[in-house]
């Protein structure tokens, strides 16, 4: 098992007038391997099931286990160094270093990695090549495609081997044809046996994964394997 | 397909853990540093001025330090001055010498009586104007005894000194300082020539040796000796002076250590011989010269205080402006270490890693303040004719200066960046 929630509640500036209940009493477990798309309607909680998973928060109350670890019992460099070790980012809207050229941004995570200097740019280029970059690891992100952008992120977020990758709105920002692209990319580093959750609103894209779980106000509506 | 070499191969967590390494470190604050060229050496700007400041400063301090020690160390520290009372018209006061209250006859005393008392020289002196030819220099003269040449460490160097015959005769002989001599007579011989001194031909006899500056900053070759006698007769006219009155005395004592005592056994032999009542004030005042040096030498000391003191403010100025530029850059690049947090920056890493920006740009302000301020300090030793000691010492105080300052202002820009919640500043908008 790569992450169990158990009972997960946030609850966010509780005690104040603008106490927000985020979601509540959550359970789910999430299997190696699996490729789970979490859905919902903006405000469902989804962000913040993504921010739990993605271990950039705490719940306020049951338990977030992440590769068994609970990460309500990690310091803010405790989190640092799980989400360096067991999560990869793909976010809506890239995320990239405009200063750096595309092989740049994928050594990124190397450095924290303490991967000698030495290896670090022979992995990134193997990772673009990987994406189907290979050629375009000089170019900087402003000289390429958003698809192309999408896919150094997805090899950034792949370079230190993680065993859980994490897209949100991965495709949000993309044409379907380039969207269906990035998609087929998943499947094929699922196939690979690579972890994957996608948080999306768009049904379309969720057809993709294996599993569906859908989130409304907080609460886990249904969880379907179509 | 190619997509399992990523998921295959060794993981990184199974490597041995490294922290991030200080060439990583060093390379990020180098990108950032080049990133914002212009920013950055405006940035470095404050501790350019402030290391340049420090360095100028210090040299320039420590060398007027030295110097004064010298000062000190020439004047011996074996010399007593006595200047007549200090005279009282009505209620005003004039200064020490204002009344000649000292005599041929106390000098006698003293040399007679005091057994301490190895020299002893009485002097006059006033202002006058000097010709030779179609030149002039307006100088002061000093009329004095053979003793003045060895308590006040003069030596002539050119022609000799006044006989005993011209101290008691009251001839018209005079020695001049090498400042009258070049302004008088331009590199010539003066010896054997003549000069007017106010309205007065003199003969000169000898030129002194150079002394150069005083602690005072005065020039001390700008003067003209002749005799005690000379003077009376023939230049104190208008002071109108009583007869066998002097206006100082200057005593060298052997040793050193008998200073105190002289200094005592004057004090009570004057009272005695001017008559003066227990409790009543002294109509003379005795000087230890090494007294006044080393209150000039506590004046310098403020003074070096004072300009380190400005030297430092330009250092917080320049450090505030590392400060402010580098909470711009972390709000500017608030997304950046959003993203460098998510994939698996720390606190640490991240506060590291614009600490480092912030040494770079005072580290790079401190090595051209350093050249700055040499530069700067040899051009006051060249033009401003200012003492200094440049020396190593210096130059680490300066780069521990640059180093604290990069440290102690970029801290709280760097914490702050640490402290960013990592999804708050992914989702930062600009």
């Amino acid at each position: 098992m790569v992450i169990e929630l158990q009972g997960v509640g946030k609850i966010y500036s509780p005690g104040t007038p603008a106490e927000v209940t985020a979601l509540h009493d959550l359970s789910m477990t999430i299997k190696q391997g699996e490729f789970v798309a979490i859905m919902g309607p903006s405000g469902s909680g989804k962000s913040t099931l993504m921010n739990l998973i993605g271990c950039l928060d705490v719940p306020t109350k049951g338990r977030c286990l992440i590769d068994g670890v609970d990460i309500a019992a990690l310091d803010a460099t405790g989190r640092a160094r799980l989400r360096l070790e067991k999560l990869g980012f793909v976010f809506q809207g890239f995320h990239l270093l405009t200063r750096m050229t595309a092989v740049e941004n994928v050594m990124l995570p190397l450095v924290y990695a303490g991967v000698p200097r030495g290896e670090r740019r022979a992995m990134a280029e193997s990772a673009l090549r990987d994406v189907g970059l290979g050629e375009r690891g000089k170019h900087r992100p402003s000289e390429l495609s958003g698809g192309q952008q999408q896919r150094v992120a997805i090899a950034r977020a792949l370079i230190n081997r993680p065993p859980i990758l994490l897209a949100d709105e991965p495709t949000g920002a993309l044409d379907s044809k380039t969207g269906h692209d990035i998609l087929a990319l998943f499947k094929r580093l699922q196939m690979a046996g690579q972890t994957i959750i996608l948080i999306t609103h768009d049904p379309e894209v969720a057809k993709n994964a294996d599993r569906v779980i859908y989130i409304h106000d907080g609460a886990l509506v249904e969880d379907a394997h179509p | 397909m190619s997509k399992a070499q990523i998921v295959s191969g060794t993981w990184p967590q199974d490597r041995k853990r490294r922290r991030v390494g200080f060439l990583d470190i060093v390379e990020m604050a180098l990108f950032a540093v080049r990133g914002n060229w212009m920013r950055s050496v405006l940035t470095a700007l404050g501790v350019i001025i402030g290391i340049a400041a420090v360095i100028i400063m210090v040299s320039v301090g420590q060398g007027t330090q030295a110097e004064l020690d010298r000062t000190i160390a020439n004047l011996g520290s074996n010399r007593i001055e006595v200047w007549g009372g200090s005279g009282r018209m009505g209620g005003v006061r004039g200064g020490a010498g204002s009344i000649s209250s000292l005599t041929d006859g106390d000098i006698a005393a003293i040399r007679n009586e005091i057994s301490e008392v190895q020299y002893i020289a009485g002097q006059i002196r006033g202002g006058t104007q000097v010709v030779n030819a179609d030149q002039n220099w307006n100088t002061q003269w000093i009329g004095m005894q053979a003793d003045y040449f060895p308590t006040n460490g003069w030596e002539v160097i050119q022609g000799s000194v006044f006989s005993d015959r011209d101290y008691s005769g009251g001839a018209k002989v005079v020695i001049i300082g090498t400042t009258i001599r070049d302004k008088l007579f331009a590199g010539s011989d003066p010896t054997g020539q003549s000069i007017r001194v106010g309205r007065v031909p003199f003969t000169v006899v000898g030129v002194l040796k150079s002394k150069g500056q005083s602690g005072w900053g005065g020039d001390q070759d700008d003067v003209l000796l002749v005799p005690l006698e000379t003077a009376r007769r023939r230049l104190a006219g208008p002071m109108a002076l009583p007869p066998g009155a002097v206006q100082s005395v200057s005593i060298g004592v052997a040793r050193a250590k008998d200073l105190p005592v002289a200094e005592r056994q004057v004090n009570e032999l004057l009272r005695q011989r001017h008559k003066i009542a227990p409790g009543a004030e002294d109509d003379f005042t005795v000087r230890n010269l090494t007294e006044m040096v080393s209150a000039r030498n506590q004046t310098t000391r403020l003074m070096s205080l004072l300009l380190g003191a400005v030297a430092s403010i330009s250092l917080i100025v320049g450090g505030i402006g590392i400060m402010n530029i580098m909470l711009v850059s972390v709000t500017e690049r608030i997304r950046e270490i959003g993203l460098r947090m998510a994939v698996g920056a720390g606190p640490r890493e991240i506060k590291l890693q614009f600490l480092a920006e912030a040494l770079l740009i005072s580290l790079a302000g401190g090595a051209i303040g350093i050249a700055l301020g040499i530069g700067g300090t040899l051009l006051a030793a060249r033009f401003g004719a200012l003492p200094i000691d440049l020396n190593a010492e210096v130059i680490m105080l300066a780069t521990g200066f640059a180093v604290a300052t990069g440290l102690f202002f970029g801290y709280y820009p760097a914490s702050k960046a640490s402290r960013l919640d990592p999804i708050e500043a992914l989702r930062h908008q600009g």
